[in-house]
């Protein structure tokens, strides 16, 4: 913005003083700052880590497979005779 | 059981090849480098930390041992995040590994006790015998302070190691526990997985904490025999 130093007053007078005015100042000064330093690099942050982790959990997993295939519940087959019935 | 539940303890391969440096390497990834003035969100809480554990871990070092600045904080930041990585489901500790904590705690404690006898041989020496020893008991208590000294390293590996297999140990028996206990005590079931909760909260302060004491304990010594 180009504001000269004697058209200061003028300048100020413009401003919105309504409430709505202020709070859409303070969101403006927010955005600016957000634009400029926070979202630099946003979108690689976030995805970045919870892809990773979701990957070496699904890496893991794999790796465990085999020995995970022992903890299933096995069903039992209807045909076999107790000890008990025998007895 | 009993066999399954050691087995999350195994070195994993993947066709026969060891994939446990992969795994060991992966922690890094966590933690980027920036060459930026103002860097994002992680970057900047990430060194914020390490800035605030290094004052607090260094303060008490003279300019020697401030040297070990980086091994220190690359020590506590690597065993760190590889306890908080291990406590994702399905996933391999390499710090439950007892060869792997002595690879890091032996080469440690000594590299802090050759110092000390290099640069400050006779406090050293002097460590091996406690102030107002009564005559007589000298030979014992020099006898004693030596095996003090040797034992330092296994006690720092056996610690973290025992510490994190316990934690994941329980982690895996009250999980097993809740599963077997759905189908015949719901009630139950909910308190064990409340238990659960409470236990990785537990696992993941102690994960912290063990990282902590670890980094902490070399740099006692190094405060020793510097």
């Amino acid at each position: 913005m180009d504001v000269k130093i004697g058209e200061l007053p003028s300048w100020k007078v413009m401003w919105d003083f309504t409430p709505k005015g202020i709070v859409g100042a303070f969101q403006r000064g927010y955005c600016c700052y957000y634009d400029k330093y926070e979202q630099v690099c946003q979108c690689e942050e976030r995805g970045r880590c919870w892809g990773f982790y979701g990957a070496y959990v699904l890496f893991n997993y794999c790796l465990s497979c085999k020995e995970l295939k022992c903890e299933r519940p096995h069903k039992h087959h209807q045909g076999e005779t107790s000890v008990d019935g025998a007895l | 059981m009993n066999e399954n539940l050691f087995t999350s303890f195994a070195t994993p391969t993947m066709m026969g090849l060891p994939i446990v440096i992969l795994i060991i390497m992966f922690p890094s990834i966590l933690f980027p480098s920036s060459n930026r003035l103002i860097n994002n969100r992680l970057i900047s809480i990430q060194q914020w930390l390490v800035q605030l554990t290094s004052k607090q871990m260094m303060a008490i070092h003279n300019n020697k041992g401030q040297t070990w600045t980086l091994m220190l904080m690359s020590l506590i930041l690597f065993i760190g995040s590889t306890n908080l990585l291990g406590l994702l489901p399905h996933s391999f500790t390499p710090t439950t590994q007892l060869s792997m904590n002595l690879g890091m705690a032996i080469p440690l404690w000594a590299g802090t006790v050759f110092m000390g006898f290099r640069h400050k041989t006779k406090a050293a020496l002097a460590h091996f015998l406690p102030q107002g020893t009564p005559i007589f008991l000298i030979p014992m208590l020099v006898i004693i302070e030596t095996i003090s000294l040797f034992i330092q390293p296994m006690a720092l590996a056996v610690r973290l190691t025992a510490n994190i297999t316990a934690g994941h140990l329980l982690i895996h028996l009250i999980g097993g526990a809740t599963l077997a206990l759905m189908d015949i005590s719901p009630s139950t079931a909910l308190i064990t997985f409340i238990i659960l909760i409470l236990l990785t909260i537990l696992e993941f302060a102690v994960a912290m904490i063990q990282a902590y004491v670890f980094t902490l304990l070399v740099s006692l010594y190094l405060h020793d025999n510097t």
